[in-house]
């Protein structure tokens, strides 16, 4: 009862409390939340162990990912993105945004795959196999050689060519005003 | 005695013998004890109205489909047209065995129940919801010939929820937390970013009703974010977990996509708000006006920055502009319905709206948004939408 007194004005009408609780909800376990957490962050924390080369993410590709995005991740016209190509264009009128061209992040394409990808069943690849097709895609986009391993430590030093590519957002960026 | 009284009525009524053989039915509706009642009602069966659906890939589940604008009267969308966009589909999540869990920079890391997400205190929020990639094509000069093409991926609910702040507090947030990644239980974990600041704001739901109902399969049953006035797919649908965080993840949806590319090769990223745009909604393109005089031009107005101002329409090409009446009532981040008499005298004419908010920001042109945005940032289009009528009376794209 004596939580009520730390009630606080209100929030359109909805008393709020202050620090106190409503003492819903339980107490998440480490292997709750392990079991749950996916987030990757750019410095590479929630990165599994491993560790994978194009080498080795070709026949993993060519299984899993070729069906839809191409042998060689050209992709198909209006069906399927491509996962190649486009480095150059990004300032030009015709613009092509892929992950080698314009993601600014490696750890993005790995976690993107982890998450999504293959499209119809995802998470079905052991982190080693993240690992191997994320290197296959970054070597057929000439950003890592074909015999890189990639592992947690790695993966986050990779320098993605658009790294630099992004600002902030500015808005309101038309002045037209009253 | 039955006798005496029909000598009455023909005497005094003077009617003719033929309309003494039947009753009159006071006209044309029926006569038939009517329908059941029914626990679940349905609209009436001859209203089609629908939403268009288009798939953006050749797997189903990465599309979008389009709320008709031009068929909905005032500023709730019915449930059942609200407008999808899925990146892999529309989950089937058991509410009774869903959780929510909150765990990073917190003091102490819950997973709540939805039973729990309901007893907190309810508050209840009429706002728009618009896609970040509503009218990607007008931008680089492709019109849709309908309302619903060229602006369906928006909406407006009265949505139900928490508000995030009050369920953060019940995990006590640590002083490095700057930032909260939402993620869906969708089967691609889609995934934003979302600055703590803004997650604290009271107006910022988890929201598991909808226009007096649970939410929909497709709007994120049975729990998601909403956030009033920013981009759709920040309000991240499916919700299964907050991560507490210092940095942004830099998800596959905050950086390959809704960013919007500039001129020189930069892109920005986390622009979030939604800025003031209007449309009319009728008459609009597919439409057709079918006899000269009184026509009430009506249409939408919208701000993520807070409540419209003002609507002026032209019914002159742009050459000249008048003040819409606005319909109460005029809420902030939510649809603002607008009306404008008119008189068509047949002519062709060109008609138009623009909107200012509170802020004192105007609805741009679309030369004035390509002037400074080029032609291929693509999301966030917010210029104004002209539609022809023709001297015939059908409306199409000007
Ligand atoms: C059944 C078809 C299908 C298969 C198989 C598939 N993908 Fe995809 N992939 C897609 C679709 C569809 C998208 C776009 C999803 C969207 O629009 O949100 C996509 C997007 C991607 C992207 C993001 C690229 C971009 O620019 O949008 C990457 C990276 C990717 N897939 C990698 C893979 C990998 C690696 C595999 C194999 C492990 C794979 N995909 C298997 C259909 C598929």
């Amino acid at each position: 009862m004596r939580k009520l007194l730390l009630f606080v004005a209100s929030v359109f009408g909805v008393p709020v409390l202050l620090s106190a609780q409503y003492n819903l909800g339980r107490q998440a376990t480490p292997e709750q939340i392990q079991a749950a957490n996916i987030t990757v962050m750019t410095d590479g924390t929630g990165l599994p162990v491993g560790h994978g080369n194009a080498v080795a993410g070709e026949p993993v590709f060519k299984a899993r990912c070729a069906v839809c995005h191409g042998p060689k991740g050209e992709g198909r016209k209006g069906e399927y993105p491509a996962l190649v190509g486009g480095r150059g264009t990004l300032a030009t009128p015709k613009p092509m945004k892929t992950v080698g061209s314009y993601w600014p992040y490696a750890t993005t394409v790995w976690d993107h795959i982890n998450r999504a990808m293959p499209f119809n069943t995802p998470h079905i690849l052991p982190p080693n196999e993240v690992y191997a097709v994320t290197a296959f895609i970054l070597h057929l986009n000439g950003i890592i050689s074909r015999d890189e391993q990639l592992t947690e430590k790695t993966l986050p030093k990779v320098v993605m060519p658009n790294r630099n590519g992004f600002v902030i957002d500015t808005r309101p960026d038309i002045k037209a005003r009253r | 005695m039955a006798r005496s009284r029909r000598k009455f009525i023909a005497l005094s009524t003077g009617v003719t013998a033929v309309a003494l053989s039947s009753c009159n039915k006071g006209g044309d509706e029926p006569s038939t004890s009517g329908a059941n009642m029914r626990p679940y009602g349905d609209r009436a069966p001859q209203e089609k109205i629908q939403r268009t659906i288009r798939e953006l890939t050749a797997s189903p589940g990465t599309g979008s489909s389009r709320t008709p604008l031009q068929d909905i009267y005032g500023i709730i969308t019915p449930s059942s047209l609200h407008y999808e966009r899925h990146h892999s589909g529309v989950p089937a999540i058991d509410p009774a065995t869903h959780s929510l869990l909150i765990h990073g920079l917190v003091d102490k890391p819950l997973a709540f129940t939805m039973d729990d997400i309901r007893r907190f205190p309810a508050v209840s929020r009429i706002i728009f919801l618009e896609c970040g990639g509503n009218s990607v094509g007008e931008q680089s000069g492709k019109f849709p010939e309908t309302v619903q093409g060229s602006h369906g991926l928006l909406s407006g609910t009265q949505w139900t929820g928490v508000p995030v702040s009050v369920v953060l507090r019940e995990a006590g947030l640590k002083p490095e937390a700057k930032w909260m990644l939402a993620e869906g239980a969708d089967a691609c974990r889609m995934a934003r970013s979302i600055p703590l600041d803004k997650a604290l704001d009271p107006e910022v739901l988890l929201a598991y009703g909808q226009n007096g109902e649970a939410l929909r399969p497709e709007n994120g049953y049975p729990l998601r974010l909403i956030i009033p006035g920013w981009e759709g797919n920040t309000n991240v649908k499916w919700l299964r977990r907050l991560h507490l965080t210092a940095e942004p993840a830099m998800s596959s949806k905050e950086t390959g996509y809704y960013t919007e590319l500039r001129p020189d090769g930069k892109a920005e990223m986390f622009t979030f708000v939604m800025e003031a745009r209007s449309v009319i909604t009728r008459p609009s393109g597919g439409q057709k006006l079918t006899s000269h005089g009184f026509h009430e031009i009506t249409g939408l107005a919208w701000t993520g920055r807070g409540k419209i101002r003002q609507v002026e329409v032209s019914v002159d090409n742009g050459k000249t502009w008048a003040d819409a009446e606005l319909q109460e009532p005029i809420l902030p981040k939510a649809l603002t319905a607008f009306r404008f008499p008119w008189r068509w005298d047949g002519e062709e004419a060109v008609i138009q709206c623009r909107c200012t908010d509170e802020t004192g920001y105007l609805q741009p042109t679309r030369e004035e948004l390509i002037a400074v945005r080029g032609l291929n940032s693509g999301y966030h289009y917010n210029g104004l939408r002209p539609w022809r009528v023709k001297a015939t009376g059908e409306v199409e794209s000007a």
